[in-house]
């Protein structure tokens, strides 16, 4: 039996709509006008122990939505949910006792505390028995060479340092699933890939069930061999990253800065996708053109300053994916 | 128990570290407590009137009252503020915990602490030089050590309710002046309430904010005989428990009407 069952997941929102201008103000005062936002509109997906699930799309997607619904925080209007044989909101307690969750912008530490002593702290929240905390802390402080930053109060550890700390403050009950809502977020690239070690070896070597929202397509390659894309409250595709860029586009990059703004770049296997002043973006397909040649023509023909290629944008992908389900 | 001990202990050690606002909280509280003492003084003289409550009765009243300001709901938890405005209370909810009770038990904390720091100097500098009493009995001492531990359980259970009222509002800061007006007035700390005229005291009798100055205070200067102490005591405990259960209720709706907002 799958550990994550959702089926027909709907969930909306009231959101109060403010008028513009002081009359609008004023009439808001008397009569509030509500508009609803449905986050989730009938997602289903189920996923397996031991899974490591990348789950993406853009902003307002409804991505955050499915993981507070899945950790039991919200409740959905309707559609069913069962997180380890139980229904979360209904079973909060029982649910979020073999949780983990790290949401990537905020910190579960407590700011003033020292981090050890949130680590106490979380403990005693989580009643976990005293030699097995012991054995989590050491193992993740090792892992995540946490030793140095125990004593340090929270509110003075940098960004990369916080977020191993939350990423241990998470798994010190040794839980059996793991929600992590953009843990890379503001991570300089070093720590991304500390962040990225550590998530596959947990997952590898604890077993631990992980569900990753990210906007980091390095992330979700790196990582996710599965991957959920939701847009608009939908499901658009349960498949690899290979079949998500089979699906949508093979399409790269190619971003050329020239020494002369008013070089005009013009090759007929590479479409102009923008300009500004001398920086150029260059789409292109590599199944047509492969990279190698199309950079040796473009540096033939301009003077070029410099250039790389990447991947477009996960929003982009996303969104090209929404139009071609054409919903 | 143990979550909320532990919550409870972890608070606790941390707000006695603010020293140096337990130094200039003790100075304003002192300066105030003079210019308090000084004004009543002024009026006893002034008056022929027979009066409820005598001059040095008073005078232990206010400095009571001084010493344990802190003890009284005037403010929230800020963090917890916080948490609720910025959504970080996601955080606080996928805790296997009673939420309302880690709450109240930071309540606890945050109106035992700082009152703590406070109180221990302000009470030996106010019996030392500024005219303050000491119970007339053991018996008044132990009835008003029964009655203010009650008080910081319902000072605690205002403080929560507080701070899960900006569930509804977001900036709440209207709400806190209310009921911190409220509470300075109706707890005696402005003017003592067997000063206020008669046809209040019914009211102020059957209002919840006596528990948290007035009831204790005068069972320590034994204003209020020990003897009344049980039933007193089991006014501030049953208010107590009306509150929680609204905090409890109101906390329930607003789980349920929830919307985290960003991230």
């Amino acid at each position: 039996m799958p550990l994550i069952v959702v089926e027909d997941l709907v969930k909306t929102f009231r959101v109060a709509e403010r008028r513009p201008g002081a009359w609008g103000a004023l009439a808001g005062v008397v009569r509030r006008r509500h508009r609803t936002v449905t986050a989730l509109d009938g997602v289903s997906f189920s996923i397996e122990e031991g899974e490591l699930v990348g789950y993406i799309g853009p902003n307002g997607a409804g991505k955050s939505t499915t993981v507070k619904i899945l950790s039991g925080i919200l409740v959905p209007d309707s559609g069913r949910v069962e997180v380890m044989g139980r229904t979360p909101w209904q079973h909060r307690v029982a649910t979020v006792r073999r949780l983990g969750v790290v949401f990537g912008q905020r910190t579960q530490l407590w700011w003033d505390l020292p981090v050890v002593e949130s680590f106490e702290l979380l403990r005693d929240i989580y009643r976990v028995p005293a030699a097995d905390y012991r054995r989590n802390r050491d193992e993740l402080v090792d892992r995540l060479d946490l030793a140095a930053l125990l004593d340090t109060p929270v509110r003075q550890l940098s960004l990369g340092q916080r977020m191993r700390c939350d990423l241990a403050a998470a798994l010190l009950h040794g839980p059996t699933i793991l929600y992590l809502d953009e843990p890379t977020i503001g991570l300089d690239a070093a720590n991304k890939l500390a962040v990225r070690d550590f998530l596959r070896a947990i997952n590898r070597e604890r077993g631990v069930t992980i569900i990753l929202t990210t906007h980091d397509m390095d992330d979700i390659e790196a990582l996710s061999n599965r991957l959920l894309v939701i847009d608009r409250g939908r499901l658009f595709l349960d498949g690899t990253v290979g079949d998500l860029r089979a699906r949508v586009t093979s399409e790269r990059r190619l971003i050329v800065d020239l020494e002369r703004q008013d070089d005009a770049v013009v090759d007929p296997d590479a479409e102009l996708v923008r300009r500004d002043g001398g920086r150029v973006w260059l789409r292109f397909d590599p199944a047509c053109v492969p990279a190698a040649e199309l950079i040796a023509r473009v540096t033939a023909r301009h003077a070029v300053r410099d250039l790389y290629v990447e991947n477009p944008p996960i929003e982009e992908i996303v969104a090209r994916l929404y139009g071609e389900t054409g919903a | 128990m143990r979550p909320y001990r532990a919550m409870l202990s972890a608070r606790f050690r941390l707000l006695l570290q603010y020293r140096a606002a337990a130094i200039a909280g003790f100075g304003t509280q002192l300066f105030w407590g003079l210019i308090r003492v000084m004004i009543f003084t002024a009026f006893y003289r002034s008056t022929t009137a027979p009066v409820p409550m005598s001059l040095e009765e008073t005078v232990t009243y206010v400095w009571l009252g001084q010493a344990l300001l802190l003890l009284m709901p005037w403010n929230w938890d800020g963090e917890i503020a916080q948490a609720i405005r910025t959504g970080n209370v996601a955080y606080e909810l996928v805790r296997p915990a009673d939420l309302y009770w880690l709450w109240f038990a930071r309540g606890v904390a945050m109106r035992t602490a700082p009152a703590l720091l406070r109180a221990v100097p302000m009470f030996v500098m106010a019996v030392a030089f500024l005219g303050m009493g000491l119970p007339p009995t053991w018996g008044a001492a132990a009835a008003f050590a029964v009655s203010i531990a009650a008080t910081v359980l319902l000072s605690a259970a205002i403080t929560t309710l507080l701070v899960i009222s900006l569930f509804w509002t977001i900036s709440g800061d209207g709400i806190v002046r209310l009921v911190a007006g409220a509470v300075m007035l109706f707890s005696g700390l402005i003017v003592p309430l067997p000063l206020f005229p008669d046809w209040a005291q019914p009211v102020l009798n059957a209002l919840p904010f006596r528990g948290i100055g007035d009831v204790p205070f005068r069972l320590y200067m034994g204003h209020i005989p020990a003897a009344e102490a049980p039933r007193l005591v089991a006014q501030q405990l049953a208010w107590t428990a009306a509150i929680v259960l609204v905090g409890r209720f109101a906390l329930d709706r607003a789980r349920r009407r929830l919307v985290v907002q960003g991230g």
